[in-house]
């Protein structure tokens, strides 16, 4: 088949990030052709600033050098202005470097043309040493002048402006920025923030002069800018005007050639304009009214139009909430969404002027709206990912201002200003990951995601508490380019687009019954999935249809295939399970026997109750079941997502503080939960008095019994962060905790994303909506506890499953070591 | 090396699963089958911290170390990218149903 022709114009970064997700999904259906202006292959922009802080260099900001061009098999004019598109022969003409014609034809064009700087019509605008800021040669202008002049006024105070002016004063000229408004960054700041930045700009040797417009650049002798000259009068020397007064969409080319253009290159949510075959990303494109200037959304567009040319056509783009970074070295800034104080918004402010401290929060109805952060930005990713999940944030209002400090920085409390961390500073405590590592691995490999920053560097790939410090991190090195994944619609790994949500919602619904099933009807890209799907597709299938799903051991982890605990030199650890902690003399008879027998070398008590036997070799682990089950014990479930254990304490049965039979209470609700299946693992305690021994208030269901009845808390966890349960609701007596506690779990079971613990669940659908379903509706409660009841029904304990088989097919398939 | 050594049937080896074989001189290999059955056999012992690769997750032709998710391609032992390193593949094949693995 012959390959289509793709052509872009521009080589910025949101068209190369196209051509990149477009390699990644379908490599051989074009044939690429890029013109880009510059000389320079694609490089990050973003990071000019630095280059001009002299904090980096030119080389360290390109993303795809020549040789990536090359090995995609892409077509590259550099220095090639193109100077007309076209439409009727479909083709695209451009003047290259040697002022000669190059013509290209396509069957579909890509416009990246992004945006050029606007030049306010003042007279004296073309005068020598007048730039804008916006490209490498700009940069170079600027530290070529720097070197030489003395002078500097940068006009405009938006991000670029002070940004610009940051990096002259760093390289040594007396820079004095110039704003036509009554505070810097009026867009992205409100006036308090606005005047602490100008005021710590100013500590810095920085000038201001507000509330200015500028009449006219005057020339000197030598014909080079010398002064810039106010409608007031007043007028201040400079050897060099850098002019950041805002930037426009580069139409240009797309209006000459007849496209639709309103502000911008008006597209549709695949990134097509109104010629289909045509398309346009970035910064030079107006969807929904919008022209993105940062980087974050640019990307999310790529992925869709790459999608879109690839002919797959299932991604929509629907718009971005974008987030502002100052990158000021030293000089914390960030500000989210809307803070204009409109109609029925409410503002929360902490203002300590002491510490350079500011933050305002703005809320409506109950969901964050804005933010703004000055002096401590270690919450802004945290408020952010409120802002774009719509989070109804009513439970944690009272403490919403102080921020997430729990949020992914044990063991780096108070040092958990990501910026501020020495470069040896350990963040990855799984893998052993330093902060060093991290910023190389991103500036090195151009990452901007934190799922690129696993990959490469494996920090936060395990556990996973430090995520929040992995995304400051990544925050404070790219800037405005990094953005949160909206955790609603993450997709479940790389072998697919689609996000949990929408994998069960598509298995509840289409009755999908097996992990291939799933697969085949979501389009899966690769052909078994991976370690990370397969596990999630088995649950969905198995919570959504019990007893009708297929169960496909292949697609659960070794524990759950095992029944066991691998340790870290392969061998396995076996916990039979005891019944609200309940045991008996035969019961541990039986254990002591078959600790010998097996030569196992370590016993120990578990935190949940029980005993463990580590260090049996799976080849043993049947014929132990077998002696386990035989003195009619079951298993623990200590390795599953699944319900673990009912720790108890002794209760009125024998304290003499007790006001209710905890231990009771709690074999009732381990029988009743035993071998349910979960998102993650779930962990119940039972407390016979508020004194609280079995420590209910780090369970997933705590039930703390008063003289009255029973207390149940939700969401307790004690492992990666502790978190405290919170009060869900009293009850009378033993059926009711079974009910509304047994409501919940299957409410978590039916909405919780796998691998999700109930504190992380809780966190993302908002106490109210569990409060809503299992407390608020009492059919909806019965409804619920029904169904757990019902999926639950003729659990077989897997011991006995193995031990009743006496063909030994199956299980000597899977324990059995061949000799040869 | 010398000859092929049956090993089992390969009905014995469930489809994205693996056995675990012992053999005196190289010690323990594990024998994949991937979706379509086609046999691997590698060292069972993943070269980041010895894991064994025979109890991990099967997908493509690629197995998921279960101890710390390294990624090892069947075919040749290499790691996949990011992480470096290999682990020594084995020839193997299928013939008449059953599985033949050479030492």
């Amino acid at each position: 088949m012959r390959k289509l022709k793709l052509v872009m114009v521009g080589n910025g970064m949101a068209g190369v990030r196209t051509l990149e997700e477009l390699r990644k999904i379908a490599p051989d259906m074009y044939d690429i052709t890029v013109f880009g202006a510059e000389p320079h292959p694609n490089y990050n922009r973003i990071l000019l600033s630095p280059v001009l802080a002299g904090e980096m260099t030119i080389q360290d900001i390109i993303l795809n050098d020549l040789q990536w061009y090359a090995d995609n098999g892409i077509t590259l004019h550099l220095g090639a202005r193109v100077t007309r598109i076209d439409r009727h022969n479909r083709s695209v003409i451009a003047t290259d470097r040697n002022g000669e014609t190059v013509t290209a034809n396509y069957d579909r064009l890509l416009i990246a043309t992004g945006s050029t700087p606007f030049m306010p019509p003042f007279p004296g605008r073309d005068l020598p040493g007048v730039i804008s800021y916006r490209d490498i040669k700009d940069t170079d202008e600027m530290i070529d002048a720097a070197a030489r002049y003395r002078h500097a006024v940068v006009i405009g105070a938006g991000l670029l402006g002070l940004e610009a002016a940051n990096g002259l004063a760093l390289r040594g000229m007396a820079v004095t920025v110039v704003h036509n408004s009554g505070w810097i960054m009026e867009r992205q700041l409100d006036r308090t923030a606005g005047k602490m930045l100008q005021a710590e700009l100013e500590k810095k040797g920085m000038q201001f002069k507000m509330n200015a417009q500028t009449a006219e650049l005057v020339a000197g002798e030598s014909g080079r800018v010398a002064a810039v000259k106010f409608k007031d009068g007043d007028s201040i020397s400079a050897d060099l005007v850098c002019v950041a007064a805002g930037i426009r969409p580069n139409v240009e080319l797309a209006e000459k050639a007849g496209i639709h253009c309103n502000r911008g290159i008006v597209v549709n949510d695949t990134l097509q304009t109104y010629d289909p075959r045509i398309y346009a990303v970035g910064e030079c494109a107006n969807h929904r009214g919008t022209a993105y200037g940062l980087v974050a959304p640019l990307f999310e567009q790529a992925k869709v139009c790459a999608n879109h040319l690839a002919e797959m056509g299932i991604g929509r783009y629907q718009g971005s909430v974008t987030s502002t970074k100052l990158k000021v070295t030293g000089i914390d800034v960030f500000s989210a969404g809307d803070f204009s104080g409109t109609d029925g918004a409410e503002d929360i402010v902490l203002h300590d002027p002491g510490l350079g401290i500011y933050k305002r929060i703005v809320l409506k109805n109950d969901r964050l709206v804005g933010a703004v952060l000055y002096g401590d930005t270690k919450d802004g990713a945290w408020y952010f990912q409120l802002l774009k999940d719509e989070q109804d944030i009513h439970d944690i209002r009272d403490h919403l201002v102080f921020g997430n400090a729990h949020l992914g920085d044990v063991g780096h409390k108070g040092n958990n200003v990501a910026a501020s961390m020495p470069d040896s500073a350990e963040v990855c405590g799984c893998n052993g990951v330093c902060k060093g590592s991290i910023v190389k691995a991103i500036q090195e490999h151009g990452l901007f995601s934190l799922e690129d920053v696993r990959k490469h560097t494996k920090a936060s790939s395990s556990c996973g508490s430090c995520t929040g410090l992995v995304e400051q991190i990544l925050a404070s090195t790219v800037g405005g380019a990094y953005q949160p994944a909206d955790s609603n619609n993450k997709a479940v790994c790389g072998c697919t687009d689609h996000s949990h949500g929408e994998v069960r919602k598509a298995i509840r619904e289409h009755k999908l019954l097996s992990v291939v099933e799933a697969q085949q009807h979501l389009g899966w890209k690769t052909p078994n999935g991976c370690a990370t799907c397969r596990p999630a597709l088995n649950y969905y299938c198995l919570s959504s249809w019990p007893h009708e799903a297929i169960d496909d051991p292949q697609s659960r982890f070794i524990n759950e295939r095992a029944h066991a605990n691998i340790q870290k030199d392969g061998t396995y650890s076996v916990v039979p399970r005891m019944w609200g902690g309940l045991t008996t003399p035969t019961e541990l008879r039986a254990i002591a026997d078959a600790a010998e027998k097996y030569k196992v070398p370590t016993v120990k008590v578990t935190g949940g109750q029980r005993i463990d036997l580590l260090g049996v070799k799976k080849e043993d682990l049947p014929q132990m079941w077998s002696d386990l089950a035989r003195a009619g014990m079951v298993s623990g479930h200590a390795y599953g997502k699944s319900l673990r254990t009912v720790k108890t304490c002794v209760g009125s049965e024998h304290c003499r503080f007790g006001t209710q039979r905890s231990m009771d209470l709690g074999v009732k609700l381990e029988k009743m939960l035993y071998g349910m299946w979960s998102p993650h693992k779930v962990k119940l305690a039972v407390s016979g008095c508020p004194r609280n021994c079995a420590e209910s208030g780090i369970k997933d269901v705590g039930v703390i019994g008063v003289d009255s009845g029973y207390e149940l808390y939700v969401g307790g966890n004690g492992g990666i962060k502790t978190e405290v349960a919170q009060f869900f609701v009293k009850v009378q007596n033993d059926d009711e905790v079974m009910e509304y506690g047994g409501a919940f779990i299957q409410l978590y079971r039916e909405e919780g994303f796998y691998l999700e613990r109930t504190c992380h669940y809780i966190e993302r659908v908002g106490m109210e909506h569990i409060r809503k379903q299992v407390l608020g509706d009492a059919a909806c409660r019965k409804a619920l506890y029904e169904k757990l009841l019902f999926a639950l029904q003729d659990y077989k304990d897997p011991w006995a499953a193995i031990f009743e088989d006496k063909s030994g097919g199956s299980h000597k398939r899977d324990f059995e070591i061949i000799k040869v | 090396m010398t000859d092929w050594t049956r090993i089992c049937a390969l009905a014995d080896i469930p489809p994205l699963g693996a056995r675990v074989v012992e053999s005196a001189r190289e010690g323990r290999i594990a024998v994949f089958r991937n979706a379509v059955d086609q046999v691997f056999a590698v060292r069972d012992k993943c070269p980041h911290k010895a894991g064994p690769l025979s109890q991990g997750i099967v997908h493509g032709n690629t197995v998921t170390c279960p101890l710390h998710s390294w990624k090892i391609q069947l075919e040749n032992g290499e790691v996949v990218a990011p992480d470096v390193g290999c682990v020594k593949p084995y020839p193997v094949k299928v013939e008449g149903g059953d599985v033949l693995l050479q030492l």
